[in-house]
Order: C-alpha cells, then sequence, then structure tokens
C-alpha cells in the first residue's frame, strides 16, 4: 500500500510540474507577452521599445529560467540600470538587501493581477470561496438525486421505471450546462413563460444566498452531472442484483426490500463513488460556463476575465488550482476505490 | 404594430418549410425497415422504439444540414432592422415571415438555426473521427504491446486529461495562438495518423501480395498526404483541400481533447481481448503484430467501438457548442449553435427565442446520438 501510495504521488507531482509548465509555455508565448507589454506599458510601443520593455522585466530570459522563477526555485531576476536596482522578488521601494532570493507559487507569491490590480493569492481565495459555496449545493442536490435514480433503476432491471428513469439520465446528460441553463432561465424566469419563480441571475447570490437567486445556477449544473452518476449507478446496482448472494438472500426468504437495503446497496455504492471524483473536473467546466452564463463571480468567472484579458498571472494561478483539483480528485478516486473494495489487493 | 401568425400557423409552416427533410428521412425509414433482417446491427436498430426515435432525431439534423440551402427562407447573415428582437411569426416588411422571431441584428432566427446544423456537422463526425484514428493508431500497440510504451502513452494521455477543458480552450483557441503556429504543428501530427492507420492496415495485411500492396498503400500515401499537405499547411497544390485558420484551430483543438479518452478505451479492450484463443491461433501462426492489431483485434473490439462514436460525436458537439458559448475561434457572424446562444443570452429575459432555438437544436441533436448509442449498445449485447 505504501509503495503505490508513493508511486501514486510520484506521478502526480510529475504530471502538476508539466502541466504547470505547459499552461506557462502557452500563456507566455512571445505574442501574449507583446500584448502585456503594450497594455501595461503603452499601446503605441514600437517593436525596439516592446523588446527593452521585456527585457527589463525579465520576460526575455529563456522559459526554463522563467518557469523556475515563477516556480519559485530559481532565483528572482534582478536588473541594474541607471544605479537602481529593480528585480521580481523586490518590491517598488523596498532595498535589495530586504528581498528574498526566490519568490515563486512554491514561496506564496503568486504574482499581481492586471486586470483587478490586486495580488493574484487574494484574488483567488475570494473567488474559490464563492465557488465553493456553489459546489457545496450542487453536490447536496445532485449526488443524493443522482444515487436515488440510479438504485430505482437498477433494482429491476429492464421494467417499466427502469427504461423511464434511464431515458430521463440519458437526456439530463445530453444537455450541457448552457443549454439547460438558458432553458431554464427562459422557463422560470422570463417575461415570456411568466412563471418567474427565480431569479435570472445569480449576482445577488454573492452577498446572500437564498432560494430564489440560486437555484437555478444550481440545477444547471447539477442536471448535466447528474445523468452521467445515475447511469453508472444503474449498471452498478443490476450487476450486482444478478450476484449469487443476492439470489441466496432472496431464497432465504428475505423481502425485496430487505435485499436492496441490506445486501446490494453497499456493494453497489462502490463504483459511483469513483465516477463521483471523477465528475470533478467536469464540474469545473459547468462552473465556468454557469458562472458566466448567471453572472456569478466565482472562480470560473475569474478564469473567463483573465484569459479574456490576457492576465498571465492570474491566468496561471487558477490553472495552478484547476490542476490540483483536477489531480487530487483522481487520486481520491483511486485511493477511495482500493479502500472501498475489499477484492482488490493492491501489491 | 406589424402584422404576425399564430403558433398554429407557426407550427404548420415550419413542418412545411422542412418539406425535403421529411421526403429523405421516409425514405431512409421505408429502405431500412424493408431491409432489417439483412442488415445486422443496423437492422436491429429498428427492433427499439428509443433507437429508432434516435436515429430519426441524428437523421433529421444530417438532412437539413444537407438541404439546408432548401430549408431555410433568407440568407442567415442578411439584417432587416424593423425585425431586431420581433417575436415568432413576425411578417417582414417585404412579405416574408420570420417563423421563429428576429435576433437583436434582426436576422431570421430559424435560417440562422438551420444553417448552424451545416456547421455543427460539418466539424462534430469529421473531428471525431480524427479522434478515432488517433486513439486507435496509438491505443492498439499500447495495450497490445504494454510495457515502456504503453507507459509513456498513457503518461502523455492523462496529462491531456488532467488539463480543464476549457482552460485548454482558451489557451488554444485564441487569434494569438496562430501567429506562433502551434495549432499547425498540431495538425500536423494528429492529421498524419490516418495516413499511418491505413498505410499499416494494408500493408500489414497484403505484404505477401506486393503487387496488391503496393497499390494500396500507393494510394493511401498519395491521397492522404496529399490531403494532409492541404488541410495541416493549407499549401495543396491544387487547392482542392483547404481550411480555413479559425476552423483548422478550432478542429484541431477539439481532437486533441478527444483523442485521450479514445486512446484509453481502446487500450483496455486491446489487453482483454489479446489474451482470446484467436489471437494466441494468429501468433502461432507467425503473424505479425499489425496484423493481429489491426485484423484480429480491432473487428473484435467494434461493438463498444461503435457505440463510444455515437456518444463521442454527441460529446464533440457540445464541445463545439461550448467553444461557441464563449466566442472562442468563431467568426462572430457565425450561425453555428453555440454561438447564437451567447448572442442571445443576454436578452433572455426579454427576447427568449434567438437563444432558445438553437439551444433546442443542440439539445435535440446530441438527444439524438445518445439515444442512438444506447440502443446500439442494448443490441449487440444481444448477441
Amino acid at each position: 500500500m505504501l509503495k503505490f501510495l508513493l508511486r501514486r504521488t510520484l506521478t502526480m507531482v510529475a504530471t502538476a510540474l508539466v502541466l504547470t509548465f505547459v499552461v506557462f509555455w502557452l500563456t507566455n508565448l512571445p505574442p501574449n507577452l507583446e500584448k502585456l507589454a503594450k497594455s501595461e506599458g503603452n499601446a503605441r510601443m514600437t517593436d525596439g521599445e516592446v523588446i527593452s520593455w521585456l527585457d527589463r522585466n525579465g520576460h526575455a530570459q529563456p522559459l526554463v529560467k522563467r518557469y523556475g522563477e515563477w516556480l519559485g526555485v530559481a532565483p528572482g531576476w534582478t536588473d541594474e540600470r541607471d544605479g537602481v536596482t529593480s528585480g521580481r522578488c523586490i518590491a517598488r521601494g523596498a532595498a535589495v538587501e530586504d528581498s528574498p532570493r526566490f519568490c515563486g507559487v512554491l514561496q506564496g507569491y503568486w504574482g499581481q493581477s492586471t486586470v483587478f490590480k490586486a495580488p493574484v493569492s487574494e484574488i483567488i481565495a475570494t473567488r474559490l470561496s464563492l465557488t465553493g459555496i456553489l459546489m457545496f449545493w450542487v453536490m447536496v442536490l445532485m449526488v443524493p438525486s443522482a444515487l436515488l435514480i440510479g438504485i430505482l433503476a437498477g433494482m429491476r432491471e429492464g421494467s417499466k421505471l427502469d427504461r423511464t428513469l434511464s431515458t430521463v439520465s440519458i437526456a439530463t446528460t445530453a444537455t450541457p450546462e448552457y443549454v439547460s441553463g438558458v432553458i431554464l432561465i427562459v422557463v422560470f424566469s422570463s417575461s415570456m413563460v411568466g412563471l418567474k419563480w427565480f431569479k435570472g441571475t445569480a449576482t445577488s447570490a454573492m452577498d446572500g444566498i437564498t432560494f430564489e437567486n440560486f437555484f437555478l445556477p444550481v440545477l444547471t449544473i447539477a442536471l448535466y452531472g447528474m445523468g452521467y452518476i445515475a447511469r453508472m449507478t444503474r449498471a452498478s446496482m443490476s450487476e450486482v442484483m444478478t450476484a449469487q448472494y443476492i439470489r441466496t438472500a432472496r431464497l432465504k426468504g428475505a423481502s425485496f426490500g430487505r435485499v436492496v437495503m441490506r445486501h446490494a446497496l453497499r456493494n453497489a455504492l462502490i463504483a459511483p463513488f469513483t465516477v463521483i471524483m471523477l465528475q470533478f473536473p467536469w464540474l469545473l467546466n459547468g462552473v465556468v460556463i454557469v458562472e458566466t452564463l448567471f453572472n456569478f463571480k466565482g472562480f470560473g468567472w475569474t478564469l473567463v476575465e483573465a484569459a479574456g484579458n490576457n492576465d498571465i498571472q492570474l491566468l496561471l494561478g487558477c490553472s495552478v488550482v484547476a490542476v490540483v483539483v483536477v489531480l487530487v480528485t483522481q487520486a481520491m478516486s483511486d485511493v477511495g476505490y482500493v479502500l472501498l473494495n475489499p477484492r482488490i489487493r493492491v501489491s | 404594430m406589424m402584422e404576425k401568425l399564430g403558433w398554429a400557423a407557426i407550427f404548420s409552416r415550419l413542418a412545411l418549410q422542412f418539406w425535403p427533410v421529411w421526403l429523405a428521412l421516409l425514405a431512409v425509414f421505408a429502405v431500412s425497415l424493408h431491409y432489417r433482417r439483412r442488415t445486422g446491427l443496423y437492422g436491429r436498430l429498428f427492433e427499439s422504439p428509443l433507437g429508432m426515435v434516435g436515429f430519426g432525431l441524428v437523421m433529421f439534423w444530417v438532412f437539413t444540414a444537407l438541404f439546408a440551402d432548401a430549408v431555410l427562407m433568407f440568407d442567415p447573415l442578411s439584417q432587416i432592422a424593423q425585425m431586431k428582437n420581433k417575436v415568432p411569426g413576425t411578417i417582414t416588411p417585404d412579405g416574408g415571415v420570420y417563423l421563429l422571431g428576429g435576433d437583436n441584428l434582426g436576422r431570421d432566427v430559424f435560417s440562422r438555426m438551420v444553417m448552424g446544423a451545416r456547421r455543427v456537422l460539418a466539424i462534430a463526425p469529421a473531428a471525431t473521427v480524427f479522434a478515432f484514428m488517433v486513439g486507435v493508431t496509438l491505443g492498439l500497440p499500447a495495450g497490445y504491446r504494454g510495457g515502456r510504451l504503453d507507459a509513456g502513452l498513457s503518461f502523455i494521455a492523462n496529462l491531456v486529461l488532467a488539463f480543464p477543458v476549457i482552460l485548454l480552450f482558451y489557451l488554444l483557441v485564441t487569434p494569438e495562438i496562430q501567429l506562433t503556429g502551434l495549432p499547425t504543428a498540431l495538425a500536423a501530427v494528429l492529421f498524419l495518423f490516418p495516413v499511418i492507420f491505413f498505410t499499416m492496415l494494408w500493408n500489414s495485411r497484403f505484404f505477401t501480395h506486393p503487387a496488391k500492396r503496393n497499390l494500396y498503400v500507393g494510394v493511401t500515401l498519395v491521397l492522404g498526404l496529399w490531403a494532409w499537405s492541404g488541410l495541416a499547411f493549407n499549401a495543396d497544390p491544387l487547392g482542392v483541400w483547404t481550411m480555413e485558420p479559425n476552423m483548422l484551430n478550432v478542429f484541431v483543438s477539439v481532437v486533441f481533447v478527444n483523442a485521450p479518452t479514445v486512446f484509453r478505451i481502446v487500450r483496455g479492450l486491446v489487453m482483454d481481448i489479446k489474451t482470446r484463443d484467436y489471437v494466441a491461433a494468429a501468433q502461432t501462426r507467425g503473424e505479425g503484430p499489425w496484423y493481429i492489431m489491426l485484423w484480429e483485434i480491432l473487428p473484435n473490439a467494434r461493438g463498444p467501438l461503435i457505440v463510444d462514436f455515437c456518444l463521442r460525436i454527441g460529446y464533440t458537439t457540445i464541445l463545439l457548442g461550448t467553444l461557441g458559448f464563449f466566442g472562442l475561434g468563431v467568426s462572430p457572424e457565425s450561425p453555428d449553435w453555440g454561438s447564437t446562444i451567447n448572442d442571445g443570452r443576454r436578452l433572455l429575459t426579454i427576447a427568449p427565442h434567438p437563444a432558445i432555438v438553437p439551444a433546442l437544436a443542440l439539445l435535440s441533436l446530441v438527444l439524438g446520438l445518445n439515444l442512438l448509442a444506447d440502443a446500439l449498445r442494448e443490441e449487440s449485447l444481444k448477441d
């Protein structure tokens, strides 16, 4: 088990390093840097001025060196001009001696956002907590209802209930968030249908969550993931229901309800657990779409703003968070599967 | 106040407008139902009602895309200033009718939706085919050989899969990235896989008949490399194969996102199938590894692959919609469903029809593909 965990962790770290390097490379491509120079310096810079601006701000170094600096394993650049020393780790007006040699993500220095004019770590912390609330309610809604649908459908395979519920879950997996969101808004908050039960935006939910302003975004994300989890649960449940020990339980006279609750359920829930864990990266997608659609200024909205406005540091920060979320949930799903399933031995 | 049709009139006019589609659908269903005993898995599709519904929905959009020029009523790009955000059924100043209303620039929502079908169906299936080519060509040896090759390829596949899709799109599908030549490089690699696949396919089968082999491989190489030079580098000397840079960018990123999942599926299937007796028999006969992979294992993995192919076209449609929704890689005038939803969503509470029409179109196409995949899965399990 220890060896398995160690190998898993090593692969994870390697993946994280490669992924962040790729993002770093893609965000620091020459055209992006040129745009950065023009937006930070002067929109009408000549090519020569752009090059000298990039050189002065440490962007002209080799890519690997810049990545190392950003990560915090290479010493930050310094530049001496006209007797003034500036550098990556030297705050404006601070003395050279007081500044640290390394300042990167590992040291907790995530850079400065050019769009929001604030430290990236601060922005991500506030935005992420907003998205956390959204995710929490999505989970609260999605997981129990998906499991319930899956169990009811898989309990008696081929029955009318199964057919109906399976078709419903196929329909929800065929409805991406930007479609279901639009339909839900039109039905429940537009003047055309006239129900007006909920609000079409979630902007006010950032100050205080009410059922009225938060239900639609939560439902939109939950619907898309729900069908998939329900189908996995159904497959797993119907497989368990054909197992020998279920027949034994039935033959010894246990009632159908008791067989489902006591014998089948626990074994049927192993597979959905990993699926739910693997849904997190997908939820991230949904979060970006729904936050844009409902104008809820959380993590996904920040990512779109950062990407749309060439805010390199913020985009890098967002991708670090996204990559970590994906990798940690993947690892949790693997380890959880091993722990839950008594039939699997790792070594 | 402009004149306007009632809902009954709108729906009957709509149904009438789709006449070439209905005709084609009728023909396809009549022929398929008549020959269903002789067409194997395809024929058995018509025994499950949900399968027929799925197939019908998919074919509806396929024919709509094919006959788009006959179905649409207005030029999808032309604007009529008086028709801005008008409700469905409004009569235009020159006597026509906007059956599904006008959008915020006064364009016909119906015609844009019909044209959008053509755009979506031009990209999604083709991108899925390319993703399958890449996934199959890499997944077969990874599953069959195992070892270092498998470890390396799996690591790369997991890397791509760990990338949040939207972030990847934002990084890959920007106008700036075209300047760096990265999409072209990616396209050059990804578009080479079909050529490799077919070359290996013919070579492994016919290397004992050099004349036949040379003909097949030669034709594959000439056609493949010709298309490759045109699609990836836009350097086709005859100008038959071209792809505009925006489209190439979108196409490449969608293939890039889909290929690792196909790779994982193929790899898993191969690892299962390679323990079968007929593989051992082929190995004893002394067949080469590529023959075994392409002519023994691949045909026996077709069931799950066909099902996944249907699902993946639907998923690719969703991805294309996502790209359009964020306005990535499409021209602002483009009628594709994702960007029309995006255009319409700002006025959703006042004028919902410009967004809801493409949303329902996309929903029905993907739903059709999913139902079709589900029916195929059930029917193929019955063997």
